[in-house]
């Protein structure tokens, strides 16, 4: 039509602007929330142990992976019990660049994200004739799988077989290591790559190609009928998804110095889930809150009872799901709701 | 076929769709028998028959959703049947669903949006990040959805999920979102369903107004025959995956297999 846009000048200019502006208000929250949380993460790294800096930088690194599960399973609804594998691709790709090739680490990352995208799109598009629980299981054999193969003698020449790999740890570069220790440093490292990645993540789910992964997601066949290419755009988050996650392998390597295969079992890939649940399913900014429960609350299981750390694991997870069972994100937004209607 | 007006275009040229001889099967169920009819530029063609008549499996094959096992849908004269069914919406065909098929997550603007797919462009990295470019795209996305928000009376709507939405209003919503695809041919199943007396009547007139302010050609599958009747110029009448009769309403209405049909007794 050509005359829509024409008509659009002398179209109801009220309600639009009145939309508008509650959308500013919500939005204007988000970012003043954003902005206090970015302070406090500068602060912290200077009042924190550096064993718990070290810890924060692994809620980030989790965090991230975490934001890329999101976008497969929250936004395109398709399901993932490997990305423990795609995570493993980004940590190998970091050590063997690092200690083989002698790869500056900055560099690693680019890589691994590329590297992590290819594969995950490739496992995408034999995975779009399976949906629920059939893809479930798929993805399952690739988790169990990894491991398996990085021990492989005709690979141990560059996965260090059993034993993995050591890496050395990167000190700060231009001469800011005479204010910021190497945990200091990888600290804010990741937290710049992380705040970018959440940027990205951000502008997709806000974006064109967004709103198509979120068609699919609740209903597959409209979508197709809004000339949605449901294949192309289902291997594509697989790829988008895959790199998130290779990325934030590839951090932690670096901020582990250490990869071996038993680092990338399937208990991985159900810790990034449960992390995505908690976080909430479908919720960007939960994969924070995601990452701060399997990063800690396990040794807290642990500070109650060594003999039933898992018990106690279980029972918080349990308590969570019960309290919110649509995770943080439930929580928080329907506590948004409820404080909206009181004002 | 006792009509003989059938296939004859009221303002001549190349018809927009024509279905010709297409067959549908589900295992034993002949869903669609040798179905064959035209649907010409401007105008507005009921589709009737009852409950099984294998109205939806025709739009089905018009939108590939499902392959003919024998016949062709030829759009202004060219096969469609060699292309994917996310094709369709830009080739000019949109369409809404039987029972409504919203992105119920989705605020009614992104639902409308998702429409404005094929009418625009992008990719994942320039989205990602949201380079110059994308966002004058979303602009011009934007203007169209705008548009069409205050066209079917949205506005208080608009930026609501759409899976709380009154069932009526959802309709509206994805009358909306066809509309984005910006079509020459809407097809609606059963858009009047689950609407009271007076959303009906509106539907009615709504349904005119795409055709007489957007130049859109209407395939319409109605039960609600006062409406069928009042709105389509010609109608085809199909029952057991078979067109029975074809015409103006009033030569459809004085058909004998018709109303045989209709009284639940014609299976000729
Ligand atoms: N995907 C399918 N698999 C098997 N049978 C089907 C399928 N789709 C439709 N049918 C059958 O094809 C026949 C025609 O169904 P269709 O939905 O096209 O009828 P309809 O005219 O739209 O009916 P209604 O007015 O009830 O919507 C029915 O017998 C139906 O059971
Ligand atoms: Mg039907």
């Amino acid at each position: 039509m050509a005359t829509s846009e024409e008509n659009m000048t002398g179209g109801p200019a009220i309600p639009r602007a009145a939309a508008a502006s509650a959308k500013k208000s919500g939005s204007s929250l988000g970012t003043i929330v954003l902005a206090v949380l970015v302070i406090g993460a500068v602060i912290l790294p200077f009042a924190s142990k550096n064993f718990f800096i070290f810890q924060m930088t692994q809620v980030m690194v989790y965090a991230i992976a975490i934001l890329g599960l999101n976008l497969l399973t929250g936004i395109n609804g398709q399901f993932s019990l490997g990305h423990g594998a795609f995570y493993a691709v980004g940590a190998y790709t970091a050590a063997i660049l690092m200690e083989m090739q002698g790869v500056p680490y900055g560099w690693t990352i680019p890589i691994a994200g590329v590297l992590c995208f290819v594969a995950g799109f490739l496992f995408g598009l034999p995975a779009l004739r399976l949906e629920g629980v059939y893809l479930a299981l798929a993805t399952f054999a690739l988790a169990v799988a990894t491991p398996q193969l990085l021990k492989l003698s005709p690979f141990e020449h560059w996965t260090g077989g059993v034993q993995g790999i050591v890496i050395i740890k990167p000190d700060a570069p231009f001469g800011l290591d005479a204010v910021l220790n190497p945990d200091q440093w990888l600290y804010f490292f990741t937290l710049v790559i992380g705040l970018f990645l959440y940027w990205l993540a951000r502008n997709i789910v806000g974006s064109r190609t967004g709103r198509a992964l979120m068609a699919i997601r609740d209903n597959p066949i409209a979508a197709r009928s809004m000339g949605v290419n449901t294949a192309v755009y289902k291997a594509t988050a697989f790829g988008i998804s895959a790199m998130f996650t290779g990325v934030a392998g590839c951090l932690g390597a670096i901020v582990i110095q250490f990869v071996a295969p038993d680092s990338f079992t399937f208990a991985l890939s159900v810790a990034l889930l449960v992390g995505l649940v908690i976080g909430g399913v479908g919720w960007l900014p939960g994969a924070l809150l995601g990452a701060l429960f399997i990063v800690f609350i396990p040794n807290v299981a642990e500070d109650i009872s060594k003999g039933l750390a898992g018990a106690f694991y279980g029972f918080f997870l349990i308590a969570v799901i019960y309290l919110a069972p649509q995770g943080a994100g439930g929580l928080i937004r329907s506590g948004l709701a409820r404080v909206k209607r009181m004002l | 076929m006792n009509v003989a007006a059938a296939g004859m275009a009221p303002g001549g040229g190349v018809p927009v769709i024509s279905v010709k001889n297409v067959t549908v099967r589900f295992g034993g169920i002949v869903a669609l028998d040798g179905v064959e009819f035209d649907i010409h530029d401007g105008e507005i063609l009921g589709l009737i028959g009852p409950n099984g008549a294998g109205k939806t499996t025709l739009f089905n094959c018009l939108s590939r959703l499902y392959t003919p096992n024998e016949g062709d849908v030829q759009l202004h004269g060219k096969t469609i049947l060699d292309q994917p069914a996310h094709r369709i919406a830009g080739m000019g065909i949109g369409r809404t669903f039987q029972n409504v098929a919203s992105f119920s997550n989705l605020s009614v603007r992104d639902n409308i949006r998702v429409g404005a797919h094929s009418a625009s462009k992008s990719d994942p990295v320039s989205d990602a990040l949201r380079l110059p470019w994308v966002r004058k795209g979303g602009e011009a996305i934007d203007a169209n959805v705008n548009e069409l928000i205050g066209w079917l009376e949205l506005e208080d709507v608009a930026d609501l999920p759409v899976a709380g939405l009154p069932f009526g209003t959802q309709k509206r919503v994805e009358l909306a979102r066809a509309l984005a695809t910006d079509p020459k041919l809407l097809l609606l199943d059963e858009p009047a369903g689950g609407l009271n007396h007076d959303e009906v009547h509106e539907l009615g007139s709504l349904i005119r107004k795409v055709r007489d302010e957007r130049g859109v050609t209407v395939l319409l599958v109605e039960h609600h025959m006062a409406l069928v009747m009042s709105v389509s110029d010609r109608v085809v009448v199909m029952n057991f995956g078979r067109k029975i009769a074809e015409g103006t309403p009033e030569e459809v209405q004085k058909n004998p297999e018709v109303v045989a049909a209709y009284l639940g007794g014609g299976d000729a």
